[in-house]
């Protein structure tokens, strides 16, 4: 072992940084303890009691003292001519333009910054958004809870809060909406225009802004208000205060509202404010009984179509026709054909949504034609699947329902669950029709057609085996616009032989009259 | 609403993207769970973030903080001028603690503080005195008191007394006793009992007098001055110790005392960079302690650190302390010694930090900014980073390097818990056994769990 010590005269740093260079020195190798110091007698001293100083000196408070001990000259000498380098270092000018900026850490620390905010969008885990979206109320912003579990009990809390200062709450679970244009969550790129919606049901919201857009019309507003709003519990809260900032915003001239039926208090108290709102307002209450929809304003309709053609047509400043829609687009020679193609026991539809809102749909519109589904959630307990994982006799379900997606992605994000069931599907004897929605947009996976294509290819496939064709029965909501494109997505689904048609309605009609046909035959 | 849309955004990012690529603005939060994901802790913050009670509390006691002036007016003995301390007590750092518990350093500088009485004539019998319990020991900050490290106080030193000109409320500390073996440190060898007795004799009364014959000295004024010389008044005091002697000379000259007296006193101060500090930290507990007790505030008033414990004390909070173990600071540490030597973080010295200067003042400081990263722009980045969890800023305390804004003061408990940016804080590193002294210095966190507490305190105390 060596020592090495030395005055460095009328040199003088701050004792900080010559911490910094001892440090430095300590782990370069063989060297096991070093000390650049100001040689002022307590650090002397200081010295002395770490063993360092082998030669005794006095008190030089001006001058620098290093000390060295290392395993030889040359590694020592090594040390001394960084302690060297080190003093003689100069620091490198930055400009205070390269100084990081802190990004906001709380909502509070980022309106500081953007006072100009009107809206919090909520996405992180659920334990957690009830108090972000509070903290956002608090600080007079409107919030978009995208976040779910969050308890009825605290949604009620943020939506009392917000009602009494006047602001809006959409959600929790609110998975899309459009505001001021601009759209939010898992949205859809759609003409900006007059006609508000506000929805409890987030694929509704989306299916029928996606056929105004195609329509040729627009949708600058779709509030979404959460699928729980309209319980009696929550009371509409959201949809009332929807329903009064489309009435007071005066680019809106058509208001859609979008439910389940609500409960009878919970109704009267939702169409009270839309009889009052100045606006004709289309109410697409799926399943609900049209004739109990009274009000000059008011425009009841049975479907999400039904309820784009008559925003559509309320926006032109036309009335709404009181002829039906086209059930579907699709002529009876290749229903004939579809039929033809089965073997004797393929009689069933299942459909396999992701979209709660059209599986939703697809039972009512089913089950008035060709008699109960069953389903996870079905109209009625009574056609609850004992399994939910097997289906039986004509089923719908839903693939995007908690239920199934516990732990897993969702499927409009991640095809994977959905791919596997189409080919469970398709080894069942029984499978007839699959019927399938594809929702595109942002948020959405990136080509949905793309990886459902390979399960229909594959179902087919399997499908044979048992000498059985399958028919697909498709839709895609979204718009050309849409990052993945509406026309690429239908076309690749046309390319594997999909029957592709414009709407979750049209496509129930076309199952509905294939299994009647099969029926018939 | 109006024609565009402005989103902040909390959790996916890709929502934002998509914002702004319809033409709307979004500003992302990084977000993280508040309170370390505790969840009924993050709900009683979402009740108290904007609420109307607490602002309006905060800017009272913000406001006392801000018009505070402290005034140094001279040297009393301990014992006759802190309130309620009595004969037999001996005043420590940090949140309360019973004297079984305490760290190494404390437990020295109690032994050296009955030494110093005379209370015991030796270590064995001081040691005996303690267990009979015929000496108490109690925080400082019980009776309006400040002391750096183990801020041991006895009855009969000196203390400096601060007054606050605005509000008339009154601080003390203990005299700074230099570097190496100290009692602050724990050390409690003859020498130090020694240069304790000095100051008490010799020092005290030129110290006093001089102060008595310039009708006192503004500290405010002095400390704004400081900053502007690189001193961020926690761990750099070179310059606020220059700018106190300079005003003191003349009249302790002119005071008549023996001139060897006062030709020592000058040398004992400017021998030691740090002979400030003290009294930085009575100023900045004065401003601290009138805004203190304001009901609901969220304003710290006080962080503390025993070498056990680190306690926070908010303005709303009473008398309670909120605390959380010490951490043990990983700083720059000098030859010889290293993390595993050190005692946890120790001393009132953080009142700085809770008054705006030190860490909080980083900026100000270019000399020391190897605490922070090496370079002047962390020191800033770092003062800049305290600015989201502050009330406000303190404009007679200003940064050049920050164009003249003031220094970032007023912590908010709730803005600490929401953002979890944590109050930074110079230290110096005492040694875990007593008597060895310093053995580095670095910065350190406050820690969370003293904010969340004080946070379910307020919010208990809101709802009731």
């Amino acid at each position: 072992m060596k020592f090495f010590q030395k005055i460095l005269p009328n040199i003088y740093r701050d004792s900080v940084a010559l911490m910094q260079i001892s440090c430095k020195l300590c782990d370069l190798p063989g060297i096991s303890q070093a000390s650049a110091i100001m040689a002022t007698e307590a650090n002397i001293e200081l010295l002395n009691e770490a063993g360092l100083l082998v030669e005794k000196m006095s008190p030089q408070p001006n001058n620098l003292l290093v000390a060295i001990q290392g395993d030889d000259e040359a590694i020592i000498d090594v040390a001394f001519k960084q302690v060297e380098k080190s003093i003689n270092e100069v620091g490198t000018p930055t400009l205070s333009g390269e100084e990081q900026i802190l990004a906001p850490q709380s909502i509070e620390m980022a309106l500081d910054e953007f006072p100009e905010a009107q809206l919090a969008l909520i996405s992180c885990p659920g334990e957690y958004a009830e108090a972000e979206a509070q903290k956002a109320l608090n600080l007079g912003l409107d919030v978009m809870i995208f976040s779910d579990n969050v308890s009825i009990e605290g949604e009620l809390a943020l939506k009392k809060y917000a009602a009494n200062s006047g602001h809006l709450v959409m959600g929790p679970d609110c998975g899309t909406a459009i505001l001021n244009g601009v759209p939010l969550g898992f949205s859809n790129v759609v003409r900006s225009g007059n006609i508000g919606i506000v929805a409890a049901s987030g694929t509704g919201l989306q299916q029928i802004s996606c056929l105004v857009d195609q329509l040729g019309g627009g949708v600058s507003q779709a509030i979404g208000t959460g699928g729980r709003d309209l319980h009696a519990k929550i009371g509409g809260l959201s949809m009332l205060k929807g329903i009064q900032v489309l009435a007071k915003n005066d680019e809106i001239k058509i208001i859609t509202l979008v439910s389940k039926p609500p409960s009878p208090a919970v109704a009267d108290k939702v169409l009270n404010e839309a009889r009052k709102c100045g606006k004709p307002v289309v109410v697409s209450f799926l399943g609900a009984d049209l004739a109990a929809i009274k009000g000059d304003n008011l425009f009841p309709v049975e479907t999400l179509e039904q309820a784009a053609h008559a925003a559509f047509l309320l926006s032109q400043g036309k009335k709404p026709s009181d002829d039906p829609l086209p059930r579907h687009t699709i002529e009876t020679s290749i229903i004939e054909e579809i039929t033809s193609s089965f073997s004797d026991k393929q009689r069933y539809v299942r459909g396999l949504y992701s979209g709660g809102t059209f599986s939703y749909e697809a039972m009512l519109l089913l089950g008035a034609e060709i008699g109960p589904m069953n389903s996870a959630s079905p109209l009625s307990t009574k056609h609850k699947l004992n399994d939910i994982w097997s289906s039986t006799g004509n089923t719908i379900i839903d693939l995007g329902d908690d239920l199934f997606t516990r732990g897993r992605p969702h499927p409009m994000i991640d095809c994977r669950l959905r791919n596997d069931r189409i080919l469970q599907e398709a080894k069942d004897p029984e499978t007839a029709i699959i019927l399938l929605d594809v929702v595109i947009g942002h948020g959405s996976h990136h080509d949905p057609a793309g990886e459902i294509v390979a399960s229909i290819q594959a179902a087919r496939a399997s499908a044979q085996k048992l000498g059985n064709s399958l028919a697909f029965v498709t839709f895609v909501c979204g718009t050309i616009n849409d990052p993945q494109n509406l026309v690429a997505q239908e076309n690749k689904l046309r390319d594997v032989g999909a029957i592709v048609l414009g709407s979750n309605a049209q496509a129930v009609h076309l199952a509905s009259d294939v299994i009647k046909a099969i029926g018939d035959s | 609403m109006s024609d565009t849309l402005n989103v902040i955004n909390i959790g996916l990012s890709s929502f934002a993207d998509a914002v702004a690529g319809a033409g709307g603005t979004a500003v992302n939060v990084n977000w993280r769970p508040p309170a370390d994901g505790n969840v009924t802790i993050g709900k009683a913050l979402s009740s108290l973030v904007h609420n109307q009670s607490v602002d309006q509390a905060n800017q009272i006691a913000f406001d006392k903080y801000l018009n505070a002036q402290p005034v140094l007016e001279g040297i009393g003995r301990a014992g006759d001028v802190l309130p309620n301390m009595g004969e037999r007590c001996i005043l420590h750092s940090g949140p309360p603690i019973d004297w079984q518990n305490v760290c190494g350093p404390v437990h020295g500088a109690i032994i050296g503080a009955i030494l110093y009485e005379g209370w015991a004539s030796d270590k064995n019998s001081a040691e005996n005195l303690l267990k009979s319990g015929e000496v108490t020991i109690d925080p400082c900050h019980h009776h309006a008191a400040v002391g750096p490290m183990a801020g041991i106080t006895s009855p009969s030193m000196p203390v400096w007394m601060v007054t606050n000109a605005i509000g008339g409320n009154k601080t003390f500390t203990n005299l700074n006793e230099g570097l190496g073996k100290v009692l602050r440190f724990g050390a409690n060898s003859f020498d130090v009992l020694e240069r304790l007795k000095w100051m008490q004799t010799i020092l005290a009364p030129v110290l006093n007098e001089a102060l008595a014959r310039s009708g006192g000295v503004e500290l405010k004024p002095l400390m704004a001055k400081a900053l502007y010389m690189g001193d961020e008044i926690h761990n750099r005091n070179a310059a606020a110790t220059g700018l106190l002697l300079k005003q003191l000379v003349p009249h302790a000259l002119r005071s008549g005392l023996p001139n060897d007296d006062i030709a020592d006193a000058i040398e004992f101060i400017a021998g030691n960079d740090h002979f400030f500090l003290n009294v930085s930290m009575a100023a900045c507990k004065a401003m601290l302690d009138v805004a203190h007790g304001v009901p609901h505030s969220s304003m710290v008033t006080a962080m503390a650190r025993n070498g056990v414990e680190f306690g926070i004390r908010v303005s709303g909070g009473g008398d309670t302390w909120f605390t959380a173990p010490a951490p043990v600071v990983d700083g720059l540490y000098f030859p010889g010694y290293s993390i595993t030597d050190a005692a946890p973080d120790l001393g009132d010295s953080a009142i700085t930090e809770t008054a705006g200067i030190g860490g909080f003042a980083m900026a100000a400081s270019p000399a020391i900014v190897q605490f922070v990263g090496g370079t002047p722009s962390d020191a800033i980045a770092r003062s800049k980073e305290m600015v989201p969890i502050t009330l406000g800023r303190n404009n007679a305390l200003t940064i050049p390097a920050l164009n003249f804004s003031g220094t970032a003061a007023g912590i908010d408990v709730r803005k600490v818990v929401d953002t979890g940016i944590l109050p930074l804080i110079n230290t110096g590193i005492a040694h875990k056994d007593a008597g060895v002294g310093q053995i580095g210095a670095g910065i350190t966190r406050a820690p969370l769990a003293c904010f969340t507490q004080a946070l379910e305190y307020l919010q208990e105390n809101l709802n009731a």
